[in-house]
């Protein structure tokens, strides 16, 4: 498994939330294939690939979700001159926007570039303030009646953004969130071989989780899990950011901790951790940790989550910045998490005394 | 068509107090459907059987308008309130409202030394009473208020308050009586709550527990004078919704409709809108996941006591609705 | 289980055990059967026949999470809940499993520029004290991920007014109790005393969905703005006016029919009640409401001054009047009210 070179794949591949089936979930189908027993694709989109364990039943069910898409843009209207206005789909910084070259997907994908006034026309009054996402367009070079033809409204954007390999191990470009939560899926479950596992792994590449989290809520309904672990990214050391709102690129994944976590889970990450020398960090999550972990928690009567986080810099840029050792480093020790988990481990998560 | 949306853009139904829309629909429906429940939040849940090997499918529309719910009578009976849903300051100011009892209110404003306060806590209602007792007699602390305001018949096209969603009620309406086959069972739900947050048809969807699900909502309209930045415009036909704060509508579903619409010569827009959400929003999360869409009626100005819709439009959601239950679904 | 043992207890969202282990032993002791879900709610049954009554309070409190310490042994802090970060200085803090104390310090009035003293001091800008000299040092004691409550004593400040911290929500759990004192024959009763109310209804989610009542109420200790410097219309409750009775907020409007018994219950029972005049904040009732295919719901809430701070302010007046009024209404269900 050449887990780089899926990473490559995974960031060029388009999948705006609520759109992945366009190509992101063939690719993670693929990937995962050959890894698992079995792979459907739910009503929403989830890819979910099946494999079974070995224990008695009832086997434990722990269900990994990374999400496969990616923030992006929609159009909302076709402009006189063919230029195309647009919504954000997830969190959007507007301020990346201008003159970034993006793709508009419609009948046929067509490269274009937002456009802004250039500084030459620009008042200094107007240059303080960053550009309002409202005034912003898409320029596709086209003829006004060619863009009518090829765009309609609902058509989805994504930026157009090679993968850079950096120094050392460290790769940077878009859709990396959570992109490398879909790796560190596909490198646990490749791991998973080495070991003689007890429970039933529910691989999940999971959809609409930077709009609504809607893809873990309705696969984890639907896989009624016993344990599920959201693979995501966290935020890297920025310069400028206190370090103690980041974890350090390289150094390890960090594992959470909070009311979204389930103690017990916390504990087994850290011990799995330490069994397989990988070394990890700590993310202090006070409530709410915009996950697919915190939707998959309250499914149905309760589960018990972790949350599994990558490092990464710039989030919501197409310029995410991670080190591939954090990734293989994630999937090694979620492979050792599952194999220790057996029926007993399931019935301790009630026992709160 | 235009007498029913008379009779239930003025019928009374905040959210939380459907009642009286609710006993509208009852009876309209009844004669076109095979079963009625009401649930435990007050959908009112219609069943009309298909003729078999079909799907279960949700046709959604909520019967609960914006209003205002009273929190404090003071000693010379003026009334202090909170919103129910979307009301903004600046359309409650001047208002008439009423509420399920008969009893009206004006709405008025303490002293602004500058609009920019405008506020929903600087305002009152005045229901004409001179004293606490007085006003305690007509209404009590919780109790809710609608707009009043009579439906306007501008010829093609109607403006009423509460259009949102009452249009998308008569459009399920209307095509449960214009069905002539289907092969699924069609699930009508009339739902509650939707204005302070999809509430009815969560649980309605978990009760049912659909194979598809299409909700009929207004959505806004792009096409008056220096309004937000969208396509939709009134008069243009039925908008099928691609993507709203609450969801993004099922793919195969929402191009099953736009293939549709060509085929049987109705006229549709494409909609994508940016600020507000529907039904098909909770209905699409429901348990392992239910492929949602959205039929919208373009609408101006939602979230006033003039809400106006265009018949054709409404026409167009009609033609589509029951084209979409005659038809297979099979996307 | 009375209310001095209770709000001593400590229970930040996420962090509910000391409570939990409390309200189990008591259970335990009363000989009521309970359940713990795997979020750690837990349901305590009483009642075989009949319709699905479930009463809901929340252990958890609003409190600090320490993320991170620094290198001279200060601990950096965040918040669990919907805290002002204006009531956080100046206060004693327990931190911790071991409970160690700790205050939040601010740099002195002689210290600061003119412009300082009119501005909120930011969240990322105060810290704990808990006199250690070190990293190192702070390190032995403490962790990233400990949490923090506030250190309140519980006092009676007048005859009848109590002193506290987490009055929200021990407050509704000391109601649990009081209704569990009794024998329950026509209804199923389900107290659950729910987690992580706090951040978002979650422990009341998944406790509903497992239980899937017929009815649902939630109690609550609610907003209570009777103060100087707030006009009558907009202070939501005030203290010793009786149980309070909710109309709609953020969460749920009640079923009509429910809020209408509760307040025929009030009014031939003499007791006192008042109405929550205010449509902000949400309880466990939302999440209640919206489980499954749904359920009807009511709140009955006692008023507390000073909510969500290190110390708020009830009357057991108020206290008594829900408690009342609670059990009354559930005598009114076995006696055969229905929604």
């Amino acid at each position: 498994m050449d887990l780089r070179e899926f990473l490559k794949k995974a960031s060029l591949a388009h999948g705006v939330s609520g759109f992945e089936f366009m190509d992101i979930a063939s690719l993670a189908k693929d990937a995962m294939e050959g890894l698992v027993d079995e792979i459907h694709v739910d009503v929403l989109g989830n890819v979910i690939g099946v494999k079974h364990g070995q224990g008695p039943q009832p086997r434990p069910k722990i269900m990994l979700a990374g999400h496969m898409d990616e923030i992006g843009l929609i159009v909302t209207k076709i402009e006189e001159g063919g230029f195309l206005r647009f919504a954000p789909v997830g969190g959007v910084d507007q301020r990346v926007l201008p003159a970034h070259e993006v793709i508009v997907y419609g009948k046929r994908p067509l490269t274009a570039v937002i456009g802004v006034k250039p500084p030459h026309l620009t008042s200094p009054e107007e240059a303080k303030n960053a550009h309002k996402m409202k005034d912003l367009f898409i320029d596709t070079g086209l003829p006004e009646e060619e863009v009518r033809n090829l765009v309609r409204v609902g058509d989805v954007v994504t930026f157009k953004r090679q993968v850079s390999e950096l120094m050392g191990d460290r790769l940077s470009g878009k859709a990396l969130d959570d992109r490398a939560g879909v790796a560190v899926i596909l490198a646990c479950l490749d791991e998973l071989r080495k070991y003689k596992v007890d429970a039933d792994v529910y691989a999940v590449a999971t959809s609409q989780e930077e709009v609504s989290l809607g893809g873990a809520v309705v696969s984890a309904y639907g896989i009624q899990p016993d344990i599920g672990i959201a693979i995501d990214v966290c935020h890297g050391e920025t310069p400028g950011v206190p370090e103690w709102r980041t974890s350090s690129v390289g150094k390890g994944p960090a594992l959470a901790q909070g009311a979204n976590i389930h103690p017990k889970v916390f504990a087994a990450l850290e011990k799995a951790a330490k069994e397989t020398g990988v070394n990890v960090q700590k993310e202090i999550a006070p409530a709410a940790t915009g996950t697919d972990a915190w939707a998959m928690q309250v499914t149905r009567a309760g589960v018990a989550t972790g949350l599994v986080s990558i490092p990464l810099r710039y989030m919501h840029t197409s310029v995410e910045t991670l080190s591939m050792s954090d990734i293989e480093g994630a999937g090694r020790l979620l492979a050792r998490f599952i194999a220790s988990c057996d029926a007993g481990f399931v019935k301790e998560l009630k026992t709160w005394i | 068509m235009k007498d029913l949306i008379k009779r239930l853009t003025e019928a009374f139904g905040p959210s939380g107090s459907e009642g009286p829309v609710r006993e509208v629909i009852r009876k309209e429906v009844e004669p076109y459907v095979d079963e009625i429940r009401v649930d435990a939040m007050g959908n009112l849940i219609c069943l009309k059987k298909g003729s078999g090997g079909g799907k279960k499918v949700i046709l959604d529309a909520h019967m609960d308008e914006i209003g205002v719910i009273v929190t404090h009578i003071d000693d010379n009976g003026f009334l202090r309130f909170a919103n129910i849903g979307g009301v903004s300051p600046m359309v409650a100011l001047g208002q008439r409202v009423y509420f399920e009892n008969g009893t009206f209110g004006v709405i008025g404003c303490e002293k602004l030394d500058d609009i920019k306060d405008l506020r929903l806590e600087k305002l009152y209602m005045d229901i004409g009473a001179t004293s606490r007792e007085e006003a305690s007699k007509k209404v009590k602390v919780g109790d809710m208020a609608a707009f009043f305001q009579p439906a306007i018949d501008m010829g093609n096209r109607i403006v009423a308050k509460a259009m949102d969603d009452r249009i998308g009620c008569v459009v399920v309406i209307e095509a449960l009586k214009r069905i002539k086959q289907s092969e699924h069972d069609i699930y009508a739900v009339f739902a509650t709550q939707e204005e302070v947050g999809l509430r009815g048809a969560r649980v309605a969807a978990y009760g049912i527990n659909p194979d598809v699900g299409i909700a009929f909502d207004v959505t806004g309209t792009g096409d008056t004078p220096k309004a937000h930045t969208m396509e939709v415009s009134l008069g243009k036909g039925a908008a099928i919704k691609v993507k709203d704060s609450s969801l993004i509508c099922h793919p195969g579903l929402r191009d099953y409709l736009v293939k549709l619409a060509e085929e049987k010569g109705i006229p549709y827009q494409m909609e994508v809108l940016q600020r507000g959400g529907t039904d098909s929003g909770a209905i699409q999360l429901t348990r392992a996941g239910v492929p949602a869409g959205v039929i919208s009626i373009p609408s101006r100005y939602i979230h006033s006591p003039c809400e106006m819709v265009d018949l054709g439009d409404v026409e167009a959601c009609v033609n589509l609705c029951v084209a979409a239950c005659e038809s297979p679904l099979d996307f | 289980m009375d209310l001095r043992t209770l709000t001593t207890l400590s229970g930040v969202s996420g962090n509910e055990y000391e409570v939990r282990s409390a309200i189990i032993e008591q259970l335990q002791s009363m000989g009521i059967s309970y359940e713990c879900d795997v979020m750690g709610n837990v349901i305590a049954k009483k009642g075989s026949r009949g319709p699905k009554v479930l009463l809901d309070a929340h252990m958890d409190e609003v409190g600090l999470v320490i993320t991170h310490i620094e290198k001279n042994g200060f601990l950096r802090f965040a918040r669990v809940g919907g805290i002002d970060p204006r009531v956080l200085v100046s206060k004693r803090v327990l931190v911790g499993k071991e409970k160690l104390p700790g205050v939040i310090g601010a740099k002195a009035i002689h210290l600061q520029e003119r412009d300082e003293r009119s501005r909120v001091i930011p969240i990322d800008q105060l810290f704990i004290d808990i006199g250690a000299e070190s990293l190192e040092q702070a390190k032995s004691k403490v962790q990233p991920g400990d949490y923090v409550a506030f250190d309140t004593e519980y006092e009676e400040l007048a005859p009848g007014i109590i002193k506290a911290k987490a009055l929200d929500d021990r407050v509704g759990c000391a109601l649990l109790f009081e209704v569990l004192k009794q024998d329950w024959q026509d209804i199923q009763l389900y107290a659950v005393f729910a987690v992580q109310e706090e951040i978002g209804l979650r422990g009341a989610k998944v406790a509903a969905f497992a239980v899937e009542p017929d009815m649902g109420i939630a109690l609550e200790g609610t907003v209570c703005a009777d103060i100087p410097g707030t006009d009558k219309e907009f202070q939501a409750t005030r203290l010793g006016k009786g149980a309070a009775i909710s109309i709609m907020d953020r969460g749920s409007i009640p079923n009509r029919a429910m809020l209408d018994q509760l307040v025929k219950i009030a009014e031939n029972e003499a007791i006192p009640y008042q109405f929550r005049e205010a449509t902000s904040g949400g309880n466990d009732a939302g999440a209640i409401q919206q489980a499954k295919a749904g359920c009807p719901v009511a709140s009955v809430s006692v008023p507390c001054r000073c909510i969500h701070t290190p110390c708020s302010i009830m009357s057991m007046s108020d206290f008594d009047a829900a408690r009342k009024l609670v059990i009354k209404f559930l005598e009114s269900v076995e006696g055969g009210f229905r929604p």
